[in-house]
């Protein structure tokens, strides 16, 4: 039997012991050894459902299916509902061609049925539950701030620990399930207040309102897996975390994640903890990063050319990773508009999706008169997860471009900003 | 040369073999996903953006590193990688391991009984005296001793 490092209850070393079945003793095991790696004193009740990161059945993940029938045998499933990131495929509003669609079908995600059910199995909220902002109203994971989690989605888990003010560890794919079965996660890093310590002092000087994706992307490079404490963004973004300020956090916070590993940021005069307690939570001897213009343009500079052929002409344009909200989802719908009005134009130029949650995506297919407007456009709406979309090697190969400094991290996909997107959907040039 | 280092053991055990050396954040998906869905025997490293190992074969592999970046699923594709048999024999970090890479070599013991041995803390000396190809062996106690020409 495993020996633990940190304190627990009698309940708990009973399941340790074996004593409620072997695979509960190994979900439990699984969170005591990960917890006794980072110095964790003890196991915390979670307050939420769990946010898994896996959500597509990819056949190279067999171990990890095996492990997922291990316990729907025993009977094991989260005691609270969870969600899940988003699906990966979507052939009516991305659609692909023959071959492409039997790659996705028999190869790439040929376990996807089986997979949802097994997640229906361990406890899914339902099936709707598939996006990456499962914080979102719509969708209802929302956690409040002191909330204990054990999230896994890097982008979920930035956002609730800074914008929320929620407390989750950057948990790995399948232990965010274990501690979702066990109602349970070891206490260390961001679940203690002195994990919550920015060891960066990210200065942002520059002369307007950075693209979201790129201030992140610096940041993530910089500090990698550290806490930055950013002072000089409430000049633009205000003292209050109303939706603007928050989707540009979302976005903010997603490339930081997936450009370095941050886990957690704290905004001087903005995001709650650095609201009330400031600059103490600044460790003594702090780094300090500045950010101006020329900064941002040297990050983005850095970005290697993955095309083959540099002047090819998009196939394919993704907005929306991470999902986007709804008040993003209206903004893109009126831009989108405006650039083709202004372009002359009645249709995009690249073919262009859209993606958000299932919930939003429903949200707005109600509004049958935005949905007539956005079908006009010629753009389409999906709640895919463009990563996904992008890990086949037929469409991955593809000239694509995005707003998303994630996308663009883990795939071939071209990053320009929001106006350069803007332009080139309307047949422009960046 | 020989040159010793000691860190902290995360998972035990012993180990020798040839380095991989990534000076920068190891991306464990990008690295792993390609080879593994080609369901090639030898996992070679598919993250372009990681000039350091792109190319090189991890499996059965030392893998030196300072830390593990990028997606969450990363535990996960190491979970698998280790039940399939694919896996580093080792990862030998400089700096404390990463939650990631910690879920992956955990789930790995625990769910499939695999051992990555796995010692972290080993100093940015250590990351800076060894090179690809350099031998590597690693003892239970996290003693790790690399042979260089």
């Amino acid at each position: 039997m495993y020996s633990p490092k940190m304190r627990l209850t009698e309940e708990e070393r009973d399941i340790l012991q074996g004593n409620r079945g072997e695979a509960l003793r190994k979900v439990l095991e699984s969170i005591v050894r990960f917890g006794d790696v980072f110095g964790a004193d003890g196991l915390v009740d979670l307050d939420r459902g769990v946010h898994l990161v896996t959500s597509f059945g990819i056949p190279l993940l067999g171990p990890v299916f095996d492990i997922m029938d291990e316990l729907i045998a025993a009977g094991l499933k989260t005691p609270k509902p969870f969600t899940v990131d988003p699906r990966p495929c979507d052939f009516r509003n991305v659609p692909v061609n023959p071959v492409e669609a039997l790659v996705f079908k028999k190869v790439m995600y040929a376990k996807q049925d089986d997979y949802e059910a097994q997640l229906r199995a361990v406890g899914l909220k339902d099936g709707r539950a598939f996006t990456c902002a499962c914080y979102f109203e719509e969708v209802g994971n929302i956690p409040s701030r002191g909330d204990m989690l054990a999230w896994a989605e890097s982008s979920a888990v930035v956002y609730a620990n800074s914008v929320l003010g929620a407390r989750s560890n950057r948990n790995s794919g399948v232990l965010e399930l274990m501690c979702g079965i066990a109602g349970k996660a070891p206490r260390f890093g961001f679940l203690t207040d002195e994990g919550r310590k920015a060891s960066w002092v990210v200065e942002l000087r520059t002369t307007a309102l950075p693209e979201a994706q790129l201030l992140g992307s610096a940041i993530g490079m910089k500090v990698v897996e550290d806490v930055p404490y950013i002072k000089g963004l409430d000049r633009y973004l205000g003292a209050e975390l109303d939706e603007r300020a928050k989707d540009y956090l979302k976005d903010m916070g997603a490339a930081s994640a997936s450009n370095g590993a941050v886990g957690l940021y704290h905004v001087a005069g903005l995001t709650p903890e650095a609201k009330d307690e400031g600059e103490s939570l600044v460790e003594p001897g702090a780094g300090v990063y500045v950010i101006d213009d020329e900064e941002i343009e040297r990050v983005r500079a850095g970005y290697p050319m993955m095309w083959k052929d540099e002047g090819a002409k998009p196939t394919r344009c993704f907005i929306g990773c991470p999902h986007l909200s709804k008040a993003q989802l209206y903004g893109w719908l009126d831009r989108i508009e405006g650039s083709l009005a202004a372009a002359g134009r009645g249709r995009v130029a690249v073919p262009t999706v859209l993606t958000t949650a299932p919930d939003v995506e429903a949200a707005f297919r109600a509004d049958s008169a935005a949905s007539a407007r956005l079908k006009a456009t010629g753009a389409t709406l999906s709640s895919i997860c463009p990563l996904m979309y992008m890990n086949n090697p037929l469409c991955g190969k593809k000239p694509v471009i995005t707003n998303s400094n994630k996308l663009r991290t883990y795939t071939k996909a071209r990053y320009y900003t929001d106006a350069e997107i803007q332009a080139i959907v309307a047949g422009g040039k960046a | 040369m020989k040159r010793t280092f000691k860190g902290r053991v995360v998972v035990a055990g012993a180990a020798s073999g040839e380095a991989v050396v990534s000076r920068r954040g190891f991306n464990i998906l990008a690295s792993f996903q390609r080879d593994l869905m080609a369901k090639k025997a030898v996992v070679r490293c598919s993250d372009q953006n990681n000039p350091d190992a792109f190319g090189q074969a991890l499996s059965g592999k030392v893998l030196c590193l300072p830390k593990t970046i990028g997606s969450t699923t990363g535990g996960m594709v190491l979970q698998a990688a280790a039940a399939l048999g694919k896996a580093p024999l080792a990862l030998l970090f400089s700096e404390p391991i990463d939650s990631l890479a910690a879920g992956g070599v955990i789930l790995a013991k625990v769910w499939n009984d695999r051992d990555i041995v796995t010692v972290d803390g080993l100093g940015e000396g250590f990351l800076a005296a060894v090179e690809n190809g350099t031998s590597v062996a690693v003892q239970e106690d996290g003693t790790v001793t690399i042979e260089t020409p």
